[in-house]
């Protein structure tokens, strides 16, 4: 090979892996433009305390945002403990080549890659179907439904299953931070293995579960899948008042307003300015979680 | 953190403490829901598909009259309940639904005589996949190799928070974005008759996939031993013959699972599709025509429809096929990360 046309193989070799490089920064500030600018015009304090007016043609968007937020509430009280304690179990008491450690990883694993859609149909076939209509029938007789219908608690119970991964995965590299010595000086000191656990280990990795429950909420509160049939509402007059109430929700109030709704062009304001709140409350949660976990690093290199 | 379990163990007499155990098995009992709840979406989402697969029986039981009827924001009055319950089983002579119609090219679920044929959505689901990993693939691998490979430090400490951006974009807002400023692009420069199409479903649908090519790429690009590297770089090879001849051929079985997982997650993704691809159920190659993907049929049917009727355990169905499609490629992706480079690396 020449040497010039070693020179100009080179440039190409450099410059596409480049410029697709470019190309992702390029896609990535251009759609956050294009939401900021469409949306940023209406997106006043009314909108955001305010209800929907006229139809969901005028006012605000606070039902969606209380909704959101009582969604990913929920979920976290539920997933962060699960996620917490799996991700315990597989650092701290199971030996790698156990069978039931084994199970479990590949569980997490699988957790991980099911359709969000398919999440929705198992809220809707074990949760409602199933345990929201056993309860119906063990408790009320009065042919009415209660718990087997879509609400928030079975939408937020289905969120933290779709989330737990994401809480397992933080947390453990959290606890994969915490030295070898710390827990051997520990245990050396006469202290038992859960009480260097409680004292040692999980001070140590707050930060790590911290950084698993806001890319938790993050993740969950940018799903809609599996909340369109298991208890997200097109429009409620009233909050919801107790867990087996209906909800709105952002993402879902969005699906709805861009593709339902009777006149899709009128409220194009609100749908940018709603996309524009969801867009920056996923911002500021992951951009906090990247902030901790760029922190938890800086700690293993010291 | 195995190697220190049991030290306290060997030093001491072992002593049993209530509180330990507690612990312990409350812990280890609560990572195993995992699994059980793996087992029981397997069981659940399969179980609403079987009434598919026995012969047909009377439909209005006592149990599914007292079940259905009320669902999302339809609130039903009991005259209209009874008056709709007797409506279907009027309309009831579709009962039962044969592998004919399953593989017809008709999806037309809510007509006197539903067609329930898949193919149509099966073959938009792999329309839309397809033109998101062929868009995203390259973008990501590249981008990747320019990351670990070529980038000086300060722009791989740039790109990675914009990468995570992105993944962090929720799908939802994809589509938007897709639906308002995307589709009218695309129609307007190529001068298409649909708006919504598979092309932008596709486009769209590369936004979400593009992410975890790369981080997965990158992530098998940056395992590849610096001996090999270095090696090469000391036989003469400049840096971006290493790149392509060894750095690239190493990671490739990281990079092929990462090509898989994109295509998981493409085709279990819903938001994005709902939003872009036109939801209409057409059976043709042009990726210029709007499609219906499996999991959109999901999205946007399940709320209407009624518990217990054929369409409804359709739609689970559907669901199954998806779970078991992306199930399939995890683990096939999951095999050549761990395998593959665990013996080509360390070659064992």
């Amino acid at each position: 090979m020449t040497k010039t046309k070693r020179n100009i193989l080179g440039a190409i070799a450099y410059s596409v892996p480049a410029f697709f490089a470019l190309m992702i920064v390029a896609i990535v500030l251009y759609v956050m433009t294009t939401i900021v600018a469409g949306g940023w015009g209406s997106l006043t304090m009314d909108f955001l305390l305010g209800a929907p007016e006229e139809g969901m043609t005028k006012g605000g968007i606070f039902p969606a945002i209380f909704g959101t937020f009582l969604l990913v509430v929920i979920m976290s009280v539920v997933g962060v403990p699960v996620g917490t304690m799996t991700a315990i179990y597989l650092s701290e008491y199971a030996s790698q080549r156990s069978v039931l450690a084994r199970l479990i990883r590949f569980a997490v694993n699988t957790l991980a890659g099911v359709p969000a859609i398919v999440f929705g149909l198992f809220g809707l076939g074990f949760f409602i179907q199933f345990v929201g209509a056993g309860v119906d029938k063990a408790l009320y007789d009065d042919g009415l439904l209660h718990w087997g219908q879509p609400n928030i608690l079975w939408a937020s119970l289905t969120m933290a299953l779709l989330t737990l991964p994401v809480v397992i995965v933080a947390v453990e590299e959290a606890i994969k931070t915490v030295p070898r010595e710390l827990r051997e000086a520990s245990l050396a000191l006469g202290a038992t293995k859960w009480q260097t656990i409680r004292k040692v280990v999980i001070p140590n990795s707050i930060t790590g579960m911290l950084t698993g429950g806001i890319l938790a909420v993050s993740r969950g509160a940018g799903e809609v899948a599996p909340i369109l049939f298991t208890g997200a509402a097109y429009f409620l007059p009233h909050l919801p008042g107790g867990l087996s109430d209906q909800f709105m929700e952002l993402g879902y109030h969005i699906y709805i307003m861009a593709t339902q709704s009777p006149d899709v062009e009128a409220t194009r304001g609100i749908q940018y300015a709603t996309t524009l709140v969801l867009l920056l409350l996923t911002f500021a949660l992951n951009f906090s979680a990247i902030f901790l976990r760029y922190r938890l690093r800086k700690r293993i290199i010291t | 953190m195995q190697q220190s379990p049991d030290i306290s163990n060997t030093l001491m007499k072992k002593r049993f403490r209530i509180g330990e155990f507690l612990a312990e098995k409350v812990i280890t009992a609560t990572a195993f829901l995992s699994f059980t709840f793996i087992v029981l979406i397997f069981v659940f989402v399969f179980r609403e598909t079987l009434p598919l697969f026995s012969p047909p029986e009377p439909v209005a039981t006592v149990e599914e009259l007292g079940e259905q009827e009320t669902y999302g924001d339809l609130v039903l009055t009991e005259a209209e309940q009874a008056a709709e319950s007797k409506e279907k089983n009027k309309d009831h002579v579709d009962e039962g639904v044969t592998v004919e119609n399953l593989a017809g090219d008709r999806w037309q679920p809510i007509s006197g005589k539903p067609k329930y044929g898949l193919l149509p959505l099966i073959v938009g689901s792999l329309k839309v996949s397809l033109i998101a990993v062929l868009l995203a693939a390259p973008i990501g691998i590249l981008a990747a190799l320019f990351t670990a490979a070529f980038a000086p430090k300060w722009a791989k400490e740039a790109l990675k928070p914009v990468i995570e951006i992105l993944a962090g974009f929720p799908s939802v807002v994809i589509g938007f974005f897709a639906l308002v400023v995307l589709a009218t692009y695309v129609q307007d420069t190529f001068g298409l008759q649909y708006r919504l199409n598979a092309f932008v479903g596709g486009v769209a649908m590369s936004l979400a996939v593009i992410p975890l090519i790369f981080t997965i790429s990158e992530d098998a690009i940056s395992a590849v031993p610096k001996s090999l590297t270095e090696a090469s770089l000391a036989l003469g090879a400049t840096r971006w013959q290493t790149a392509l001849k060894v750095i690239l051929p190493a990671a490739t079985p990281g990079i092929f699972a990462a090509v898989l997982l994109g295509i998981g997650r493409a085709f279990g993704e819903t938001m994005i599709v709902l939003m872009a691809t036109g939801n209409a159920a057409l059976t043709s190659a042009d990726p210029f025509e709007p499609v219906r993907t499996m999991s959109a049929t999901i999205g946007a049917e399940m709320a209407e429809v009624v518990f217990g009727e054929t369409h409804y355990h359709i739609l689970f169905l559907i669901g199954s096929i998806l779970f078991l499609f992306t199930f399939t490629l995890n683990a096939v992706a999951e095999i050549f990360v761990r395998q593959r480079l665990m013996k080509k690396f360390r070659g064992d």
